[in-house]
C-alpha cells in the first residue's frame, strides 16, 4: 500500500502539462552515476491485514506484566483516562503542523496556552514553554538558560539527579564553554558545598532519583545567597500535587518530564519535557511560547509570541535549535490534568506514596533486605539486597511476571547490591503482598540451597 | 464558538474521572513523613470539569484547526503527507504502549526487534553504515550529528571550529551548530540557487569541521554538483552532513551515502508519514558512515546471543535524551516502510516530484517562479511582482488561501527568495486537489489588494495582532 491516488490517466495528464515524456525526465538533475540502480533491500510491501498481524506478533513478544511494574526511574505507570487518547487521536490535533498560521490553528494554540498555564500552576512558575523533548533535554536547557542569564560559566548538578538526565546534560554541554560539576550525595541526599561567585546554577531533583524528598527551601536559600539560580528538576511529576511548588520555596527554574501526567510508557517515548521559569528569565527560555492577543475586532485569540528567541528568526543567535517539540504529548497532559483536576491528582499522588510506603515496609522487614536511606520518600525508594544477589533477584521476579525494580550498580557502584523500586496508584495491595511473598520464597529457597 | 479557557469553565467540586483508589488515598492520607516545609500548602489550581465538559471543550478546540485529515496542507519543507491510520493503531498496541523502558531486555524483545530492524531499514535507505534512533526530532538529530563531529575531531587531536551552512538552509542548521559549540560560516548561494562552488572553496580550510546541506535544497532543486561539493569538503579533511528534511524527494532514487555524505538525519514526521501532532512529537534518527559510526549516541540495538539487546558504541558521545528513542513514533515509521516496501517508497518520491512540477508549471505564467526548472518534491514562488504592482505580500496570499479552505504554503522561507511561498504538495494528494489549489492561487492573483488584506474572514478570529502579544506577553491564564 503506498497511499498514491494517481491513475495512469492522471499521470499522463500531469506529464503532458509539464512537457515531460516520463517521470524519469523530471529526475534528470540527479547525476546518472549517483542513481540507485537496484531496489532498496527492504521487506516486501505488506497489506494492512498482514502488517497488523506482524505488528501484533512483535507486540506479543514483549512480556505482558499488567500492573506488576515496580520500576520508575523516569517513566511511571499511572492511570490514563480514555478521553486523553480520544482527544490526541482527533485528526485535527494529530495531523496539524506547528501553529504558524494562527487563525487556522486556534485549537492547537489555545491548548498550548492551557498547557503552559497548568505547568505554571503545578510548579508555581510565571512562564512555561510549549514543551521540549523530554526531562533530559529540559534539564540541559535549564542549565544553558541559567548560564546565559547570569553570564557565569560553572554549573553544579547533584549526583542524586537521574543518571540519564546527567548523561544528557554532559553530552549537551561537552562542546560549550559551560563547566558542569557534580555534587556528592550522603545518605541519598545532595551535599551542597560553599558556592563561589562563578556559579551560575545548581540543580537538584525533587523527589530525587532515590525517591527522597530533598530539603528544597534550604537548598534554594543557599544557592540564592551565592547569587546563583536554583534549578529544581522534578522526579515523578505527579509528586507536584503533594509537594510544595518549587517556585514557592525559591526555585528560579523548574524542569522535568510530564510523562507521568497522561502519557503511556511506550518503551521510553515520546514523552514531554517541561520547562518553566520565573518572570526574569522569560527571554532566556527556549522553545515556543503562546500568548493571548486580539484580532481586528477586539476578539480574544492566541498566537505564538516572543519568536525572536527562536531559530527560524535568529538562526545561530537563537536561544536554542529546537523546532519540533512534543506538542501532541503536551496536549495529552493538558487533557489528563483537566480530567483528574486538583483532587484527582492529589489522590494519584497519595495512592502512589501509600503503595510505595507499604512496599517499603513489607520488603524492609524481610531477612537480608533493608531500606537503604532513612529520609522520607515519595513513590520510589532504594532497597538493599543480600550481597551480590540484586541481579539474580530481578531475574527471579521477572520469571514470576514482575518487573522488580532497576539495578543501581552501574551508576552508583556503592549501591551495587541495591535496587530502585517504584509504586504508583495502580499498584494494588495484593501486588505488594505478592512481591513480598516472592522475596520471602526466594530467601527460603536460597536458604535451603545454602544448606544443601 | 467561544474562546474561553478550560479554567473559565471550571466549577469547584466537579471531576472528569474517578482515579483508581486502592489505598484509601483520601484527604490528608499519604503525606506521612514529608517535612512540613515540603508539603504542598495549596492544591494546584487545575480546572474542575465533568468528563462531558472536558470532551466538548477539547473536541470543540480541535474544530478550530486545519489539519492534513481535513485540508490540503502544502507546507513547503514540512512534507505534510497523509498519515495512515494503521500506523496509529499498531503503535498503540497494548504490548508496545505498556512496555516500560527499564524492563529487562528479555521482557521487551518485540520492541527491541522493531528498533533493530528499523535501524537496518534506515541505514539501507540512506546508504549509511549504522543508525541511532535516539534523537527526538530533526533539529535534535542535527545537533546529535554535530556533537559526534565535535568529538570525532577532538579525538583525532585536530579540534575544528567552523561549520558551513548555505544561506538557503533551514534555521535549525546554524542554531544546531551554535549549540554544539561551532562557529557558523554562512555562504551565499549561486544565482541559480545552488551551492556556489567558489564561495565554498573560499570558506574551506583546516578549521572547517563540516558542511551542512539539504539536497534537494530548500528551493526544491537537486544539487547536481553534489559530488564536487563533497569532494571539496573532504579535500580539507571536513565532513559533509545531510539534513534529511527533504528526503521525501529521493527515496530509492539516490542515497545520501552514495552522494558522499558522512552523516544524515531523517525526519520520521516528514518522509516517513508520522503525524506532526500540532508541532510534535517527531523522531530524527541519525545515520553515520565509517569511523563516525563509533560515535553514535546510545544505546543502539544489536542482535546478541540472547536476542536483541541495547549496547553503547565504543566512542559514543553518550546520551542525547532519556531512554532509547521516541518508540511510538518509530513504530509508525516502521509500519510505513513495511507497508510501502522498496517500490512503494520509490514511487512515493517520484509522485511527489510529479505533483510539484505539475503545480509549478500550472502556476509559472501567473506567479513569479524565481528558479523555474525541473524541481524535485517542492518549489518556491515569489510574490515580489505582486508586491511591486499592487502591494500584495506573501502573507496576504497565505491568508486568502486559508479562506478558500487550503492551508497556506510556507512563507518567507527560504530567506534568499523575496516574498517566498514554498509549496510542497506531497505524493498523497489527488490531481483534483492539486488543481483546486492551483485554481485558488490563480483566482487570488486577480484579486484586489484591499480584498486580500482583509483575509482571513472565515475563522473564529480574524487577523491577530502579534505585536500586541509580544509587547505585553500574557503567557498563562491568571489564577482567580
Amino acid at each position: 500500500m503506498s497511499y498514491l491516488p494517481h491513475t495512469a490517466d492522471d499521470r499522463s495528464h500531469m506529464l503532458q502539462t509539464i512537457g515531460a515524456a516520463s517521470v524519469e525526465d523530471l529526475l534528470q538533475p540527479i547525476p546518472e552515476r549517483l542513481r540507485l540502480l537496484r531496489p532498496l533491500k527492504l521487506p516486501e510491501a505488506q497489506n494492512e491485514y498482514d502488517l497488523l498481524q506482524h505488528m501484533k506478533a512483535l507486540a506479543a513478544a514483549n512480556t505482558d506484566v499488567g500492573a506488576n511494574i515496580f520500576v520508575g526511574g523516569g517513566a511511571y505507570n499511572h492511570f490514563i483516562p480514555a478521553v486523553t487518547e480520544m482527544v490526541t487521536s482527533r485528526s485535527e490535533f494529530l495531523t496539524a503542523y506547528t501553529p504558524y498560521q494562527a487563525e487556522a490553528s486556534q485549537g492547537t494554540l489555545q491548548t498550548i496556552f492551557e498547557y503552559q498555564t497548568m505547568i505554571c500552576r503545578l510548579t508555581g512558575m510565571d512562564v512555561a514553554n510549549a514543551s521540549v523533548y523530554d526531562g533530559g533535554t529540559a534539564a540541559a536547557d535549564a542549565l544553558i538558560m541559567a548560564a546565559n542569564k547570569t553570564r557565569r560559566r560553572l554549573v553544579y548538578v547533584s549526583q542524586a539527579v537521574n543518571p540519564q538526565v546527567r548523561q544528557v546534560i554532559a553530552t549537551y554541554l561537552a562542546g560549550s564553554d559551560i563547566e558542569v560539576r557534580e555534587l556528592p550525595i550522603e545518605q541519598g541526599m545532595t551535599v551542597l558545598p560553599e558556592l563561589t561567585k562563578e556559579v551560575a546554577a545548581v540543580m537538584v531533583q525533587i523527589p530525587n532519583f532515590f525517591g527522597i524528598v530533598e530539603d528544597g527551601p534550604s537548598f534554594c536559600a543557599k544557592v540564592r545567597e551565592a547569587g546563583a539560580l536554583p534549578i529544581v528538576a522534578v522526579g515523578d511529576a505527579v509528586s507536584l500535587a503533594m509537594l510544595e511548588a518549587p517556585a514557592n520555596y525559591g526555585a528560579a527554574i523548574c524542569c522535568g518530564d510530564a510523562q507521568a501526567l497522561g502519557l503511556p510508557l511506550s518503551f521510553g517515548g515520546p514523552y514531554c519535557g517541561f520547562l518553566a521559569c520565573k518572570q526574569e528569565l522569560m527571554r532566556n527560555i527556549p522553545g515556543r511560547l503562546v500568548g493571548i492577543t486580539e484580532d481586528r475586532h477586539g476578539k480574544r485569540g492566541y498566537c505564538l509570541t516572543l519568536q525572536a528567541r527562536e531559530q527560524h528568526i535568529r538562526r545561530e543567535k537563537a536561544a536554542s535549535n529546537i523546532c519540533s517539540n512534543q506538542g501532541l504529548c503536551a496536549l495529552a497532559v493538558t487533557v489528563y490534568l483537566s480530567l483528574v483536576g486538583p483532587k484527582g491528582l492529589q489522590q494519584v499522588a497519595r495512592g502512589s506514596k501509600l503503595a510505595a510506603d507499604a512496599l517499603k515496609k513489607a520488603l524492609g522487614a524481610i531477612d537480608g533486605f533493608s531500606v537503604e536511606f532513612a529520609a522520607p520518600t515519595f513513590n520510589e525508594f532504594v532497597l538493599r539486597c543480600p550481597k551480590g544477589r540484586a541481579g539474580e533477584i530481578l531475574d527471579y521476579l521477572a520469571q514470576h511476571g514482575i518487573i522488580g525494580g532497576c539495578a543501581l550498580g552501574q551508576d552508583y557502584p556503592e549501591l551495587s547490591d541495591c535496587l530502585l523500586l517504584c509504586c504508583t496508584e495502580l499498584t494494588k495491595p495484593e501486588a505488594v503482598e505478592r512481591y513480598a511473598a516472592l522475596l520471602r520464597s526466594w530467601v527460603s529457597e536460597n536458604a535451603q540451597e545454602g544448606k544443601a | 464558538m467561544d474562546s474561553k479557557t478550560v479554567f473559565e469553565k471550571s466549577r469547584p467540586g466537579r471531576a472528569g474521572v474517578a482515579v483508581p483508589n486502592y489505598w484509601g488515598a483520601d484527604d490528608n492520607a499519604g503525606s506521612a513523613g514529608i517535612p512540613e516545609a515540603m508539603r504542598r500548602a495549596k492544591a494546584p489550581a487545575l480546572p474542575e470539569l465533568s468528563e462531558c465538559d472536558v470532551t466538548r471543550h477539547y473536541v470543540g478546540l480541535s474544530q478550530k484547526n486545519f489539519s492534513v485529515d481535513t485540508q490540503f496542507y502544502p507546507l513547503g519543507s514540512c512534507t505534510m503527507k497523509f498519515n495512515p491510520r494503521i500506523n496509529e493503531k499498531v503503535a498503540a498496541l497494548p504490548g508496545f504502549a505498556g512496555c516500560h523502558p527499564l524492563a529487562p531486555a528479555s521482557m521487551c524483545q518485540g520492541s527491541l526487534q522493531l528498533m533493530y530492524e528499523l535501524q537496518q531499514y534506515l541505514a539501507e535507505i540512506t546508504g549509511m553504515d549504522a543508525v541511532t534512533l535516539q534523537p527526538a526530532a530533526g533539529a535534535h538529530g542535527e545537533v546529535t550529528a554535530l556533537f559526534m563531529i565535535s568529538r570525532y575531531f577532538h579525538d583525532k587531536g585536530e579540534p575544528r571550529t567552523k561549520v558551513i551552512v548555505p544561506d538557503s538552509s533551514h534555521g535549525t542548521n546554524p542554531a544546531s551548530a551554535a549549540l554544539a559549540g561551532f562557529q557558523v560560516v554562512t555562504i551565499a548561494s549561486a544565482p541559480d540557487g545552488s551551492v556556489d562552488l567558489e564561495a565554498l572553496k573560499a570558506s574551506l580550510d583546516g578549521s572547517v569541521a563540516c558542511l551542512m546541506l539539504t539536497n534537494p535544497s530548500t528551493l526544491g532543486l537537486f544539487e547536481s554538483k553534489i559530488e564536487a561539493i563533497t569532494e571539496l569538503v573532504h579535500g580539507v579533511g571536513g565532513l559533509v552532513y545531510y539534513d534529511g528534511a527533504n528526503m521525501n524527494a529521493l527515496m530509492g532514487l539516490v542515497r545520501p551515502g552514495d552522494m558522499g555524505f558522512d552523516l544524515v538525519h531523517l525526519n520520521m514526521h516528514k518522509t516517513f508519514s508520522t503525524p506532526h501532532g500540532g508541532g510534535g512529537p517527531g523522531a530524527g534518527p541519525v545515520g553515520a558512515r565509517g569511523e563516525l559510526v563509533d560515535y553514535l549516541p546510545g544505546p543502539v540495538v544489536r542482535q546478541g546471543d540472547k536476542g536483541y539487546e541495547l549496547t553503547a558504541m565504543p566512542h559514543t558521545i553518550g546520551r542525547v535524551r532519556l531512554f532509547w528513542g521516541s518508540f511510538a513514533v518509530l513504530a509508525k515509521a516502521y509500519a510505513y516502510i513495511r507497508s510501502l516496501g522498496a517500490s512503494g517508497l520509490r514511487q512515493a518520491s517520484e509522485m511527489a516530484a510529479l505533483a510539484a512540477n505539475y503545480m509549478r508549471v500550472r502556476l509559472h505564467e501567473r506567479y513569479h517562479v524565481p528558479y523555474d526548472t525541473f524541481c524535485m518534491h517542492e518549489f518556491v514562488l515569489s510574490a515580489d511582482r505582486m508586491k511591486a504592482e499592487k502591494g500584495v505580500h506573501a502573507v496576504d496570499i497565505a491568508k486568502a488561501l486559508l479562506d478558500r479552505g487550503f492551508h497556506a504554503p510556507t512563507i518567507y522561507f527560504p530567506l534568499i527568495v523575496e516574498e517566498a511561498l514554498m509549496i510542497e504538495p506531497t505524493e498523497t494528494e489527488s490531481l483534483e486537489t492539486l488543481d483546486a489549489f492551483v485554481d485558488a492561487l490563480l483566482e487570488i492573483a486577480d484579486e484586489e489588494a484591499e480584498t486580500l488584506h482583509s483575509c482571513p474572514l472565515n475563522f473564529s478570529v480574524s487577523h491577530l495582532d502579534e505585536t500586541k502579544a509580544a509587547r505585553k506577553p500574557v503567557l498563562q491564564w491568571p489564577e482567580a
